[in-house]
């Protein structure tokens, strides 16, 4: 069995509720770096593997807060120190006339904010995984659902994870090479 | 439970393969290849035009003291409205939780991608020196100069580029997945290649959908306020001037209303024949068609409002240019424009009281054609009739659109249409990972798994 160990251990599923099944029972049995696999937001996978989306909404709060200020500053600047213009007596610090552009690069760094962040926590752009080698794996993105043990989990047994992915009634189970 | 908004039972992988073999194996029609290469034909002709306004200005067109702003701007303004109803059905929608936004939300994102991008050429081309453009961004240039902070003109550079450029992301981030299906499913080495880059590696594991459903969700938080704010800002380009016509609080609400209106006119035109083409019948149902045209007909009401509080704002303030402007509409030089406009935007959406209207797919076709040129009407009237009789009389003037105009209007929609045309060859028309999910909870609710 252990000639080169493989990447994880991966077992296929036709549906859905067979899949946030078989994540409930591993994640039971203690497994951390079970990875499920599915062609689209499955209800109920993320709570059966106590995924939580992580720095996602701090990163488009920051984006928005540096946008907003960064703007007004930008503008007060403009107005203020480096070139008043004196227009009829108005005052050069006019705040809301500078609303909505603040505004503007408020919305525009959150949006890049959430968008960089999401791709730095999923690891995109990376073009390869070792699951792409998995039989059939470019079905994940149709109509097939898998679960993925990694053998770099610290419970991680070669034996133990097959009888217990065998448990599971899947439809195939298959090394993943690394 | 209310009526399933997709027809017939569709599991994930034939509602895949129904999407994805639309791009990646089913051949372009006869009536595909005639309307693509026509409006290639339009896209040349409005390039060449363009080249031939840089070479000799904006004197080509019916632009002159007094009405100095014509077609160009109220294109620009048409446009603008016709890409928020993307955005409305993307973000808002997603946000209220409407199921029926998933069969439409990509088609009409695209939409909103091209449409904002040929009303960001107009003002541009208006400019006259197009190439100087530039100068309404902040950028360290050598004459220490600033863009003019308190000019509407320079707000609507900031909404109109955050506008496109939060619209792409969010469009893009929708695509990663159905980018993945197609790198997987695509035969040739070249289209998985192009497929495999744009997918960026997209696996469609459990951790990377946690955090992609959350990022999705905020660019919809996000791109909601933009719905309201980019039209907001176009219509402080007018409100803000004193002339008689513009100056008015109503206008951004009016405007954000009208651009609703157009732009639910402009999916439907879309996706009716597009419906037809690629016989989505049952993706893009009797439901969808309904739904949109309630949101046209609440849309036609709140803009119904808009022409009467101008009216009833004319008298009840009583100011002279604001009653002359108003009569004007009525009875001077533009009044067919005015009464067609009334008949388009106001009289024959009533016709989507009946259900039976808003389920027939011809009709509501031509209705919403002609809603379509109803709003631009709006914004021909709007920009051209409150210009042409301001305060001096000795200052009045008729704006004449020239053949150019005309050119430039009809190359932008020949543009947009071929823009379109490519898009629904090259990617997914409607989101594949979205349906899945619609049609997953569908067949759960419905009959056995």
């Amino acid at each position: 069995m252990s000639r080169t160990a493989p990447w994880g251990l991966m077992a296929e599923f036709a549906g859905a509720e067979a899949l946030v099944a078989a994540a409930r029972a591993v994640h039971a049995a203690g497994y951390q770096r079970a990875e499920a696999y599915a062609p689209f937001a499955v209800e109920g996978l993320d709570e059966a593997l106590a995924l939580r989306p992580r720095g996602i909404a701090a990163a488009c709060l920051i984006g928005t807060v540096v946008g907003a200020l960064g703007g007004y500053f930008m503008q007060w600047y403009a107005n203020v120190i480096s070139y008043p213009v004196d227009i009829g007596g108005r005052p050069p610090h006019s705040w809301p006339m500078f609303v909505p552009v603040s505004f503007s690069l408020a919305v525009l760094l959150g949006a890049v904010g959430a968008l960089i962040a999401m791709l730095w926590r999923v690891g995109l752009p990376g073009l390869y995984h070792p699951v792409f080698n998995a039989p059939d794996f470019d079905l994940a993105t149709r109509n097939r659902f898998f679960l993925c043990l990694r053998s770099d989990d610290p419970v991680f047994d070669p034996d133990q994870a097959r009888v217990l992915l065998d448990s599971l009634a899947p439809m195939r189970i298959s090394e993943v090479a690394s | 439970m209310t009526t399933p908004v997709l027809r017939g039972h569709w599991g994930y992988a034939a509602i895949t393969d129904k999407i994805a073999d639309e791009v990646l194996t089913r051949r372009p029609g006869l009536l595909w290849r005639l309307s693509f290469w026509s409006t290639f034909a339009g896209m040349l002709v409005f390039a060449a035009a363009t080249v031939h306004l840089l070479r000799t200005g904006v004197g080509i067109w019916g632009v002159n003291v007094p009405v100095a702003w014509g077609f160009a701007i109220a294109n620009c303004v048409w446009w603008i409205g016709i890409g928020h109803a993307g955005t409305f059905i993307s973000a808002v929608l997603l946000l209220l939780r409407q199921k029926w936004r998933t069969s439409i939300n990509r088609f009409a994102e695209a939409m909103t991608l091209f449409a904002a991008t040929m009303a960001a050429i107009f003002p541009l081309l208006h400019l006259g020196r197009a190439w100087k453009f530039y100068w309404l961004a902040p950028y360290p240039d050598t004459m220490g100069l600033w863009p003019q902070w308190r000019s509407p003109l320079v707000w609507d550079f900031f909404a109109i580029a955050t506008y496109i450029i939060v619209s792409f992301m969010f469009w893009y981030v929708g695509l990663i997945p159905d980018l993945a299906t197609l790198r997987d499913r695509a035969t040739g080495r070249v289209k998985r290649l192009v497929f495999a880059l744009g997918a960026l590696g997209w696996c469609g594991e459990a951790r990377q959908w946690v955090h992609y459903e959350k990022a999705y969700l905020l660019l919809a938080g996000l791109a909601t306020p933009l719905v309201v704010s980019v039209h907001s800002v176009v219509s402080l380009d007018f409100a803000i001037g004193n002339t008689p016509g513009y100056h008015s609080t109503i206008f951004p609400p009016y405007f954000v209303a009208g651009a609703l209106f157009s732009g639910f006119a402009m999916v439907l035109t879309i996706a009716i024949p597009l419906r037809r083409a690629f016989g989505l019948h049952d993706l893009i149902t009797e439901v969808h068609l309904d739904h949109a045209a309630k949101v046209m007909l609440a849309t036609s009401t709140l803009v119904a409002y808009g022409y009467l509080s101008e009216i009833f704002m004319a008298f009840y303030g009583g100011d002279r240019y604001d009653i002359a402007i108003t009569t004007d509409r009525w009875v001077g030089a533009y009044a067919p424009v005015y009464w067609a406009m009334l008949g388009c935007n106001v009289l024959l959406p009533q016709l989507l009281w009946w259900r039976r209207c808003r389920r027939s797919a011809v009709l509501l076709l031509g209705l919403s054609l002609l809603i379509n040129l109803g709003m631009w009407m709006e914004r021909v009237l709007i920009v051209v009739s409150s210009l042409h009789r301001d305060f001096v009389p000795s200052a009045w003037g008729l704006f004449i659109p020239t053949a150019w105009d005309w050119l430039f209007l009809l190359g932008s929609i020949c543009t947009f249409a071929w823009l379109f045309l490519a898009f629904i060859r090259v990617l997914p028309a409607i989101s594949m990972a979205e349906m899945r999910e619609l049609g997953h909870e569908q067949n759960a609710v419905g009959a056995a798994p």
